[in-house]
């Protein structure tokens, strides 16, 4: 009975937040239109970091670089295939994939805190290149002027800040559902799977690297998507947007949204970049020792985050995993605060 | 009689510590094999060697007729040999019929139809049965990390059984088990099906011979004695070897 309840509350707040995410580019001014763009967007990445962090069990700091590769690859090469926006999505999903693709050798075989220090190089990394290859990507002054895109072939060019925050919502919305959709298969089985014991699902006969590459790949096409998204809302964008600050927020944001949760990681990240960036008009210069403070709150007061604090037992919440075999090597753990705090 | 599985001179080395030193096994398709020893003898890092998940020094692991020396758990399991290990081992937030699908589609073949998820619909129509036959039906929407140890034991039975194994590798299945448990563990241990071969490894003398048809004894990573249990059961030299390592 409480369970029920609480999965009807869990939805109609759902319901709710969507239908307030509709009515309102109707209700706020251009300027708060295209702030709510942008935190889409950014949420999306967020998804991508969950679908790593949470049902894969690879903590990422890296999800900016196919952010950024799918952003420039929209911005530089999109734009002048074609102005409809569905194409520049699957150019700018298509690069985030190649380039999740490359770094995979690098990623997948690491576990843990390695994964972590790695994910951070591979973002630092792109940043750089983007700085210095001033020809393509415009160096740190970025590229501005990119053409508008319309939604799909025959529509008109999206004009508006409310047009371009519509299209951003309806092409998030799309792509959540998909990951939804992708973890009730048998790969999203496989990879909450591979969360609570790689070695028993090894032990099964499964090829677990192939499902973790799978994984880091879709993410990164989530996050190349995103990018897209960013140069729509945006109109511009630079290495600045892409820096080790957006990957923190957007892992703070999946922490307090609950890091195996999908819609949990969307809020989450979409409220930390949003209370960023009222911070910063409230207390300019002191908006990073808020976020700090609201961190280091977080991994005390909700090491699983909001949305499971009040998870029904035996359904939501996830259980304790059981303790380890002696013989076996390290597995994949659920992904906890404590294990990001270290 | 050909061996289904056959170990040749396998010795594991831990730096100067020798777990294994040229261990002979062979165990036919069908046959329940007791390894038994005092502690440190090895019968673990054998079943590690067996399993994929220690590789050997020396010596070759061979399977069906194939050298399987080179290859991970993952292959071996696929080729046939599913284990159990001293601690259950389940996905603990995934539920107890999860646990069995999961474990059952490496070895299952898509149905006919163009609708996706052909291969996880026939997982799902193993699970059943199998979670059925180990009595879990009541639990099978119950995250695994949920169930009592012993459920959870059955449980690891259950997604061995669904990889269609040819060889059952147990290791120590009754350790943290209640009397009662053991009792049923020994009922669905002795229910399984005769086409498939066990290899145990169990303290528990009892169970070790009122399950298995063949035991092989190790002593300091060495083959002491193989025969019936009844053999070993009565020979000075396990007893021995067994107060020895008590002392």
């Amino acid at each position: 009975m409480r369970d029920e309840l609480i999965r009807r509350a869990r939805g109609a707040v759902a319901a709710l937040v969507l239908a307030g995410l509709v009515v309102a580019p109707w209700v706020v001014d251009d300027y708060t239109a295209a702030i709510l763009a942008r935190t889409l967007a950014l949420g999306l990445v967020g998804v991508s970091v969950a679908l790593l962090t949470g049902v894969a069990g690879m903590p990422t700091l890296g999800q900016t670089a196919p952010y950024a590769a799918g952003a420039y690859a929209c911005a530089v090469l999109g734009s002048q295939i074609s102005d409809v926006g569905v194409v520049q999505v699957a150019v700018a999903a298509g690069a985030g994939a190649v380039l999740a693709a490359l770094t995979v050798p690098l990623v997948v075989p690491a576990r843990g805190l390695i994964v972590l220090m790695i994910t951070l190089a591979i973002g630092e990394l792109v940043v750089t290149v983007l700085g210095r290859w001033r020809s393509v990507t415009g160096g740190t002054d970025g590229l501005a002027g990119i053409t508008p895109v319309r939604p799909f072939w025959g529509l008109p060019v999206l004009a508006t800040d409310q047009a371009r925050y519509l299209y951003t919502l309806v092409v998030v919305a799309t792509l959540v559902g998909a990951v939804l959709l992708l973890l009730r298969t048998r790969f999203g089985l496989l990879l909450r799977a591979g969360r609570d014991d790689e070695t028993r699902l090894r032990a099964s006969g499964h090829r677990v690297p192939l499902h973790l590459s799978g994984a880091h790949i879709t993410a990164g096409a989530i996050a190349g998507a995103a990018g897209s998204l960013l140069v729509v809302a945006q109109q511009y964008i630079s290495p600045a947007d892409f820096g080790f600050d957006t990957s923190a927020l957007l892992l703070l944001g999946v922490v307090i949204g609950g890091t195996a949760s999908v819609g949990g990681a969307l809020v989450g990240a979409a409220l930390v970049i949003a209370v960023r960036d009222w911070l910063f008009g409230v207390l300019p210069g002191h908006a990073p020792l808020v976020l700090g403070a609201l961190f280091v709150a977080t991994v005390y007061l909700l090491p699983t985050g909001v949305n499971r604090v009040r998870g029904p037992r035996g359904r939501l919440r996830p259980p304790a995993a059981p303790p380890s075999r002696p013989d076996a090597p390290a597995a994949r753990d659920h992904v906890t605060v404590p294990e990001l705090r270290a | 009689m050909t061996c289904l599985l056959s170990a040749q001179d396998v010795s594991v080395r831990y730096g100067s510590l020798a777990a294994l030193a040229g261990v002979d096994l062979c165990v036919h398709d069908g046959q329940r094999h007791a390894l038994i020893g005092p502690n440190g003898a090895g019968k673990t890092t054998l079943l590690n060697v067996i399993g994929g998940s220690t590789k050997p020094h020396r010596g070759t692991v061979r399977f069906n007729g194939r050298d399987v020396s080179r290859l991970g758990p993952a292959a071996r399991a696929r080729r046939g040999i599913n284990r159990i290990h001293q601690r259950p081992a389940v996905f603990a937030t995934l539920t107890a019929t999860d646990n069995v699908v999961v474990a059952a589609l490496p070895r299952v073949t898509r149905r006919r139809g163009w609708w996706p998820g052909g291969r996880r619909r026939a997982a799902q129509h193993r699970a059943g049965p199998l979670l059925d036959q180990m009595g879990l039906t009541d639990v099978a929407a119950v995250p695994a990390g949920h169930l009592a140890h012993g459920q959870r034991r059955q449980l690891e039975i259950a997604m061995a059984l669904a990889g269609r194994p040819r060889l059952l590798l147990l290791d120590e299945p009754a350790a943290g088990l209640s009397a009662t448990e053991v009792g049923r563990l020994a009922e669905l241990l002795r229910a399984l099906p005769r086409e498939v071969a066990v290899l145990l490894v169990e303290h528990r003398l009892d169970l070790v011979y009122a399950l298995s048809d063949t035991v092989t004894v190790l002593r300091d990573g060495r083959t002491l004695a193989a025969g019936a249990p009844d053999e070993i059961r009565t020979s000075p030299l396990v007893r021995q070897a067994y107060a020895d390592g008590m002392s």
